[in-house]
């Protein structure tokens, strides 16, 4: 029995990593990744490698057929040799399609070893570099999830409602590509994934259950790359709002940089569509990603978090919470210019 | 609106909760035997409509119970024409639980058509 639910647990390294940025993140979530690396260096005292040679893992491109497996193999295995390079056996993907692409690869690795010296001769020839295959590979939100408690006491706020003093109700979602193509790389395994339930549980919140938690955000990559594909994205979107509208949620947490994107952009084009938002004021429901969430609740500042660059602004779920924050700075770049304020959906109110 | 270029797919899921029970219920009550159709497909093997069109009784039987009745009315093209039904009895006959199924043809055209 012990061995059988071990299957659903999962080794997080302790400390040593080599951070692998995300292609996405960058420009939906800017803040995100920073805040990752601000927690793991000042909170918890970690010591994580943000490399600036590091590039694509090639995800988006091999997902749509564009990118030949033998090509992805030998892009996976240079940034394997980037961390070998500077010392490194534990690697952090940001991204969840990047960690797909990785655990596939290493299993691929692992059941046909031809398949890896054929990696290192294509590297060599290459590029002339060298690579080992990581003793420990997690993503950012399993090494999150591994000190919840150890952030705890370190934040401000709590997931509660201060108007009611209740737990704020979060729906989370997690990336596909974390647990469902090789589920033995996730916290709780595909069946009982608990990466996200176990901060939000820890953190002072309450999880729902609700029917179609386990179905796609909508960002597969052959329903979206083709405009008009984006049909069959959006209707997954628009399943899981359906599904999730009755139970109320306070906001959606999500780990994937494709989730939290289509989770949040898509509601202003389902507003604008068909005048439907699934809150009762009509102001969407608010969508962050750990990070946010973690630095939000430690006391960073929203707008260093980039939470004005979600499309469901965040004012009303940070006024629940009780988080402090300027209005007036919501625009104000890092060089201190103030910028313009974006133009207003004209069915999604913000 | 804006053109976003696409526009939201509707699934193909057949969603009982949110269906209309109406037609159903009284279809129920006129012809009450459709309760024990189980599916066989006997009526619609021996369908002499269904050997020269695509009239097919059995999924006519699937789409009503299932209430998706916009594909069998003649507005759009429909999924199966009711019209094309010649009201021979022969399905009636072969039945093996004695559903009244060219009453039921009967009665879908009145409901569904008129």
């Amino acid at each position: 029995m012990k061995r059988f639910w071990n299957g659903y647990q999962k080794a997080i390294a302790d400390d040593h990593y080599f951070y692998e940025r995300s292609c996405i993140r960058q420009t939906f979530f800017p803040g995100s990744e920073a805040a990752f690396l601000k927690i793991l260096r000042e909170e918890l005292g970690k010591d994580i490698c943000d490399n600036p040679h590091q590039h694509t893992c090639t995800g988006i491109g091999y997902h749509s057929d564009v990118v030949p497996f033998d090509t992805t193999m030998t892009v996976v295995a240079r940034l394997f040799s980037l961390m070998t390079e500077y010392g490194y056996k534990n690697y952090v993907p940001s991204c969840v399609t990047s960690f797909g692409v990785f655990t596939e690869m290493m299993t691929k690795w692992e059941e046909q070893p031809e398949l890896k010296e054929k990696a290192r001769q294509y590297l060599w020839e290459a590029c002339k570099r060298e690579f080992e295959v990581p003793e420990n590979i997690v993503h950012p939100s399993d090494i999150i999830y591994k000190f919840r408690f150890d952030l705890k006491p370190k934040m401000k706020y709590q997931l509660l409602n201060r108007f009611t003093g209740r737990p704020l109700r979060v729906v989370e979602h997690i990336g596909c590509h974390y647990a469902k193509i090789f589920s033995h790389h996730g916290i709780g395994n595909a069946e009982f994934p608990y990466v996200l339930a176990g901060m939000i549980e820890a953190w002072g919140g309450e999880v729902i259950d609700y029917p179609e938690r386990r179905h796609c955000c909508g960002f597969g990559f052959r329903q979206y790359l083709v405009q008009e594909n984006r049909g069959y994205s959006i209707a997954n979107t628009k399943k899981k709002f359906e599904s999730m509208e009755s139970y109320e949620p306070d906001f959606i947490l999500t780990n994937c940089p494709g989730c939290s994107m289509f989770l949040d952009k898509w509601q202003y084009t389902i507003a604008e569509m068909e005048h439907k938002t699934y809150d009762r004021e009509g102001y969407g429901i608010p969508v962050l990603t750990y990070e946010e969430l973690a630095g939000l609740l430690l006391g960073y500042d929203p707008w260093t978090l980039g939470l004005q660059l979600h499309q469901v602004q965040c004012e009303r779920l940070m006024d629940k919470i009780g988080i402090a924050y300027n209005p007036s700075e919501k625009y104000r770049g890092v060089s201190g210019l103030r910028h313009p304020s974006p133009e207003k959906p004209e069915f999604l109110k913000v | 609106m804006a053109n976003f270029g696409f526009k939201i797919s509707t699934p193909r899921s057949i969603d009982l909760d949110n269906a209309d029970r109406t037609l159903y219920e009284q279809m129920l009550e006129m012809v009450p035997s459709y309760r024990y159709c189980i599916g066989c497909g006997g009526c619609t093997a021996t369908c002499s409509a269904g050997q020269f069109t695509d009239f097919n009784i059995r999924k006519t039987h699937f789409l009503f119970s299932r209430r998706q009745y916009d594909k069998l009315t003649t507005d759009m093209l429909p999924e199966v024409d009711l019209n094309k039904c010649m009201l021979c009895g022969k399905c009636s006959l072969v039945c093996p639980r004695g559903v009244n199924t060219r009453g039921l043809i009967v009665e879908m055209r009145k409901l569904l058509l008129n």
